[in-house]
């Protein structure tokens, strides 16, 4: 009877991972007809046309292209935070933590004003006489957007792994005569992986799947593969063609995640993936 | 001894369960109205207002389309005692067996609405509904940033005003803008004149700004767009903010609506919405919902008690001839699919 206390947890895993899995595979390979149901793959078929071929390639673009954002501002966010260099590390990390408290979708609303032709922004460049940035209702908010809310999300796992590297393999490797640079290369680096994988992680699959972002900041018009199937359960109501997208959209995740396990290599105990 | 883990997990789960039972036990006096109403559609000191007068506790949820509120009412998981549909979407309601018949005796407040308004086609006998507001579809612009008189659905098509354009995110309203600019029916059936809508659509596509519903007043009230199209509540909210804004019906023709207060079958308070109903049509309640919103009352006693200048606005309360060729939308059956899956293709090009 060891087993009991996974009870709650294995119910509660049926109900709310299993069971919602099978009924968006069983909508999504079957078609409402006439004589009841029938299994097809019709909706499949719909989805590989041309035109949603596009919001799977946008999607994939906006978040690769957020996702590398996120690693360039992140890792020296993050190797900051872990290094002796500053003294007041928990404020940095403070100020990171501290807006997730805050709704995500408030602070998106406030962007939205933030980035208006008549907004924050615009008015701070015009006082000093400089050229008006249209940025509001285009891919580069959309990008913009995720980044903000998603770039704590790669910094803390990298944080989290920096911090546990044995000093003195760092200071070994400059005893031994490699220079800062190579210090980085070959020791930090290649230490920090697991982190940084876990951080792609969780920055690349939200991106992937947003909706929120990319309707207000887009404007609706850079309709991602979030918006898609948001667009088919809530306002088409076409259960069969939104679950066939979130099943394609579950593959694309799945084959990212089998590439990043296999950079991730044997490491695996210290990443939060 | 393996067998008192179980039990004790069975004993912590029950007294649980005992225990909750005892705490909802606890708040189930007061009886709760649940209503489901558009975004920014009603002044919410009346919602208080009610309460205290009913006793009935109101709890208050907002979409933003027709078919946002239909998917969630139709598939079941959640239960509202008072919805406000469009004309269309009530017939589809009604014709999916998803609306209670009303009392009308029991809202002796109806007396106040417009005859003209009362049995219209899509509920000939107001078995159904009532109207709550009524309106056009056109044209909204900045007059500060369009120097030539608006008054033809070509303006949102002119590449002049690229990027200042802004759209509704609503199916119905963009197809039947684009529909009538090319002189077709708002209620057309035909794939090939649905087909022309909709390649119109994409190729409108790069001049739009974004496709919005509730933010689109604020922005032209801003003056991030120059154009808008939008329901003429939601002009004369924003002109009302911004005298620099006005509304235009174009010549093409509109698409008169109705949105009507009607009560969904499943509905657990129907007694509580009736009186929610009648409490609505009170004339000095309706007149403030009507200068709250901007949207046009279909409570004459309210229509009378607004000031001279919106009683003679011709974007609010349109002339007869000014709404002389308007068409109502008619629920479509299964043509919708074809609406469907273009806005679906419009919205992902």
């Amino acid at each position: 009877m060891k087993r009991s206390p996974l009870i709650p947890y294995l119910i509660w895993m049926v109900l709310f991972t299993v069971v919602p899995m099978v009924l968006v595979l069983y909508y999504a390979f079957t078609v409402p007809t006439e004589s009841g149901v029938t299994w097809s793959l019709q909706n499949f078929a719909r989805f590989f046309e041309p035109i949603y071929l596009r919001v799977l390639g946008r999607s994939i673009r906006l978040a690769v292209i957020s996702t590398a954002l996120c690693l360039i501002l992140g890792y020296p966010a993050a190797m900051v935070m872990a290094g002796n260099a500053f003294k007041r590390k928990h404020v940095i990390m403070l100020l990171f933590v501290v807006p997730m408290w805050m709704n995500f979708l408030l602070r998106t609303y406030a962007w939205l004003t933030i980035l208006e032709r008549n907004g924050f922004i615009n008015a701070l460049l015009s006082f000093f006489d400089l050229p008006r940035l249209n940025i509001l209702y285009t891919n580069s908010a959309v990008v913009l957007g995720m980044v903000y809310n998603f770039l704590p999300f790669m910094v803390l796992p990298i944080y989290s792994v920096l911090s546990k590297i044995d000093k003195g393999v760092v200071e070994a490797a400059g005893d031994l005569g490699a220079n800062p640079f190579q210090v980085f290369m070959r020791v930090i680096l290649p230490l920090s992986l697991p982190g940084v994988v876990s951080g792609i992680t969780m920055v690349f699959m939200p991106a992937m799947t947003t909706f929120v972002i990319s309707r207000l900041l887009g404007g609706g018009q850079f309709t991602l593969i979030g918006n898609l199937i948001e667009q088919q359960f809530l306002v088409v109501g076409d259960w069969g063609f939104g679950s066939a997208i979130s099943v394609v959209m579950i593959v694309v995740i799945l084959l990212s995640m089998a590439i990043m396990s296999f950079f991730e290599g044997e490491e695996k105990d210290v990443a939060l993936w | 001894m393996g067998s008192v883990a179980p039990k004790r997990l069975a004993l912590t789960i029950l007294s649980l369960v005992v225990l909750s039972l005892l705490l909802t036990g606890c708040g189930k006096e007061q009886p709760v109205l649940y209503v489901y109403n558009w975004g920014d559609y009603i002044d919410e000191d009346i919602l208080e207002e009610f309460e205290k007068e009913s006793g009935i506790k109101v709890v208050y949820d907002t979409y933003s389309t027709n078919e946002d509120m239909y998917v969630k009412i139709k598939s079941g998981g959640s239960s509202y005692d008072v919805i406000f549909p469009s004309e269309y979407m009530l017939t589809r309601m009604i014709k999916e067996d998803m609306i209670l018949k009303i009392d009308l005796e029991k809202i002796p407040n109806h007396v106040h609405i417009d005859p003209k308004l009362m049995g219209a086609e899509y509920d000939p006998n107001n078995e159904y509904s009532l109207p709550y507001m009524w309106g056009t579809l056109g044209i909204l612009y900045n007059t500060t940033m369009v120097d030539e008189p608006i008054d033809s659905w070509d303006a949102l098509w002119d590449p002049k005003y690229s990027k200042e354009i802004l759209m509704l995110d609503s199916q119905r309203d963009s197809i039947g803008a684009a529909l009538l600019k090319l002189g077709y029916s708002i209620n057309t059936r035909d794939p090939g004149e649905l087909a022309e809508a909709a390649q119109l659509l994409k190729q409108q596509k790069p001049l739009v700004l974004a496709y919005v519903v509730d933010e689109g007043k604020d922005k032209m009230v801003s003056g991030e767009a120059a154009l808008a199209l939008t329901w003429s509540g939601e002009a004369m909210y924003a002109i009302g903010e911004n005298s620099d804004l006005a509304y235009a019906i174009p010549k093409e023709g509109t698409n008169l609506w109705f949105d009507v207060m009607a009560i969904p079958k499943g509905a657990k308070n129907v007694e509580g919405a009736l009186k929610f109903m009648n409490f609505l049509n009170k004339p000095e309640i309706a007149l403030r919902n009507a200068e709250y919103t901007g949207y046009s009352t279909p409570n004459l006693a309210a229509w009378a008690m607004l000031p001279e200048e919106v009683r003679n606005d011709r974007g609010a309360y349109p002339t007869d001839e000014d709404i002389a060729g308007a068409e109502v939308f008619v629920s479509l059956g299964e043509t919708l699919r074809e609406y469907d899956r273009i806005w679906t293709e419009v919205k992902a090009y």
